[in-house]
């Protein structure tokens, strides 16, 4: 039998002896100062998702303002930006969440379309109560999201393929049950004012804000919290990061990633509620492009595709980088395709970003 | 060391069988773990040595037998029943979160909220009383030279994502920590501060359960091997009682030994 004492109570200089023993104790400090600065910028970036984003978006803000003048300054200007990117921002709460846990939703937009014509069927030619039809339309986005969470957690079919399929099955519903009709912005008016009310403005100095754009902030506050101050939110990051090893630590993988498609389908749902604000009626061809345009806000966030990486900040910064582009551009005057030019652009640096600061601390 | 081989052992698997198919990975195999003391455990590879840590931890539900902890039976269905138990294991592959950071990885399926409304209604974390026990654990097993416990464990040099992983189970091991070849993924140097954290683990009260590969190793940390063979206990020698080729020997078949061997 080997023999040594107890050691009940630990002597504190036992670490250093370890340490000299191991003959390295220091070599875990030493290699920071080496860095040149390209790679010690590499690592903060690394470190901080949002400030490459944020950097671009002041950037763009004083490019803009320079470009085009007071014009683009003026606090009605910034807030019409802050309206026009509310949708694509609500929806790319959702995208945010399940990209973290590494998927992909292409369906997002066809859950908002759907949810906003249930909404809008239930009021008007159901005669339902406006916040009953609200309701309604949010349990249809959790149980898309939940077809999704149960495609992909339970038959375990890629995100991808699983959302590209219930993409367009979301939207032939959508036509079906819309009978492709749009439902007049005068007529809801008339009957369910509710559903309209997030398109109503508060203003301050000048700019107007509508109610959809402080409930679209308040959502980014709210899902910040939970990523980061909960339990829950901290399973997110560890599923998206490396599945096997959360796995190990003990969280049920399936059940976060079930909880995040659900979450992410009542987020869609909110997001109808200010799509029917924002155009005023109900389109069953509303929000054609918000699918591509919230993994845009996403990836141009800082959010890696790769899962477990990235802050729901960012996604907001993305979107207002999108929103400042092209409100910019078309201030300047230039044609509406060298917009779509441009944020093609951001979203190859972006991703290209991505894999270069990942590259970083490999 | 302060192995107590007078005492109850603290985790005993007696006569476990586990057969898959016509396969019988585990044949009665019998396993000892006293308090205070690192058990070796050896086998070539398909001697069956996986298939015991497993249904130890959990991971595995054996066909006969029993496992007893501090003398009682125990039942696992999975290996997060064998973890509220107080049995921790260390996976070979490195279980941590790399983007998290040291202080999640901690506590990774296992949060701290804090007291009252905050944490009963608005679920909070209580990140500081975390990153305070973190510090503390990781001072403790002398793992500082970690400068900061908010550090992304991908930062960390595998020997010390390894540490984080040492430190977790022993955070909240109770009883027993497995630990599943922790050092055959890195190098000497990292080898050497891995073994070295192992003792100290076991001087502050823990038993271990080590599966290694490397003889060099058993040999230096151990204070007992189990060496396993065709599913069972051939025999449990001590570094003192047999040399590393004679326990090569008992491994491979090429030598037998008698129950007077049987240490303590």
């Amino acid at each position: 039998m080997s023999s040594a004492n107890p050691k009940p109570s630990a002597p504190v200089l036992d670490h250093d002896k370890i340490a000299d023993q191991a003959g390295s104790g220091s070599y875990v400090a030493n290699f920071e100062d080496k860095d040149t600065p390209l790679q010690r910028f590499q690592k903060f970036l690394h470190k901080y998702p949002v400030a490459a984003p944020t950097i671009v978006l002041i950037f763009a803000i004083i490019g803009f303002s320079i470009l085009v003048g007071d014009r683009f300054l003026h606090p009605f200007n910034l807030s019409l930006v802050l309206q026009q990117v509310t949708i694509i921002g609500v929806i790319g709460v959702a995208q945010t969440l399940i990209i973290l846990t590494a998927g992909i939703d292409l369906s997002v937009g066809a859950i908002m379309v759907l949810a906003s014509v249930v909404m809008g069927r239930m009021a008007i030619d159901h005669g339902l109560e406006a916040w009953m039809a609200l309701l309604i339309g949010m349990g249809v986005g959790a149980l898309a999201g939940l077809i999704n969470g149960t495609l992909i957690t339970r038959f375990k079919l890629p995100p991808f393929i699983a959302t590209l399929g219930s993409w367009n099955v979301f939207f032939a519903l959508n036509l079906w049950y819309s009978k492709s009709q749009t439902i007049r912005s005068q007529e809801i008016a008339n009957n369910a004012p509710l559903l309209q009310w997030l398109g109503e403005t508060v203003s301050f100095f000048g700019a107007r804000l509508t109610y959809g754009s402080l409930l679209m902030l308040a959502l980014f506050v709210l899902i910040w919290y939970a990523l980061n101050w909960t339990a829950w939110g901290r399973h997110v990051y560890a599923t998206g990061d490396d599945p096997a090893a959360a796995k190990l630590a003990g969280i049920r993988t399936d059940r976060v990633l079930l909880s995040v498609y659900v979450l992410a389908g009542v987020v869609c749902a909110i997001g109808a509620w200010v799509l029917i604000g924002r155009i005023g009626s109900v389109s069953p061809q509303a929000g054609y492009t918000t699918n591509l345009d919230s993994i845009t806000a996403v990836v141009i966030g800082g959010c890696s595709l790769f899962g477990g990486r990235g802050s729901i900040f960012g996604t907001l910064i993305g979107a207002l980088v999108v929103g400042v582009f092209r409100n910019g551009l078309a201030l300047a005057g230039v044609d509406v395709l060298w917009q779509e030019f441009t944020v093609g652009i951001l979203i190859i640096v972006a991703v290209g970003m991505d894999q270069w600061i990942r590259k970083g601390t490999a | 060391m302060t192995a107590h081989y007078d005492q109850q052992p603290v985790l005993q698997a007696r006569g476990i069988v586990k057969r898959y198919g016509s396969v019988t990975a585990i044949d009665h195999a019998d396993l000892t773990l006293y308090p205070g003391e690192i058990l070796a455990v050896i086998g070539d590879n398909g001697a069956g040595k996986s298939s015991l840590i497993k249904a130890l931890s959990g991971a595995l539900v054996p066909d006969e037998g029993e496992i007893l902890l501090d003398g009682k039976p125990v039942h696992f269905n999975s290996p997060m029943e064998a973890r509220e138990l107080g049995i921790e294991t260390v996976y070979q592959n490195l279980a941590v979160s790399p983007a998290l950071n040291i202080a999640d990885n901690l506590f990774l399926g296992r949060e701290l909220r804090k007291p009252g409304i905050l944490g009963s209604v608005f679920r909070m974390l209580d990140k500081k009383a975390m990153e305070e026990r973190a510090q503390a654990k990781m001072t403790e097993l002398g793992l500082m030279t970690i400068q900061n416990i908010s550090q992304a464990v991908e930062s960390l040099s595998g020997g010390q994502r390894q540490g984080v992983a040492v430190a977790r189970s022993a955070l909240f091991g109770s009883k027993v920590v497995i630990m599943d070849e922790p050092t055959a993924a890195l190098g000497v140097k990292e080898s050497r501060r891995v073994l070295n954290l192992i003792k100290e683990v076991r001087d502050r009260g823990l038993p271990i359960i080590l599966i290694s590969h490397n003889m060099p190793h058993v040999f230096e940390v151990a204070d007992r091997i189990h060496i396993h063979r065709l599913g069972k206990c051939a025999a449990t020698i001590t570094p003192e009682s047999h040399t590393m080729s004679e326990a090569v020997a008992i491994m491979t078949g090429a030598m037998e030994v008698d129950s007077d061997s049987e240490a303590a």
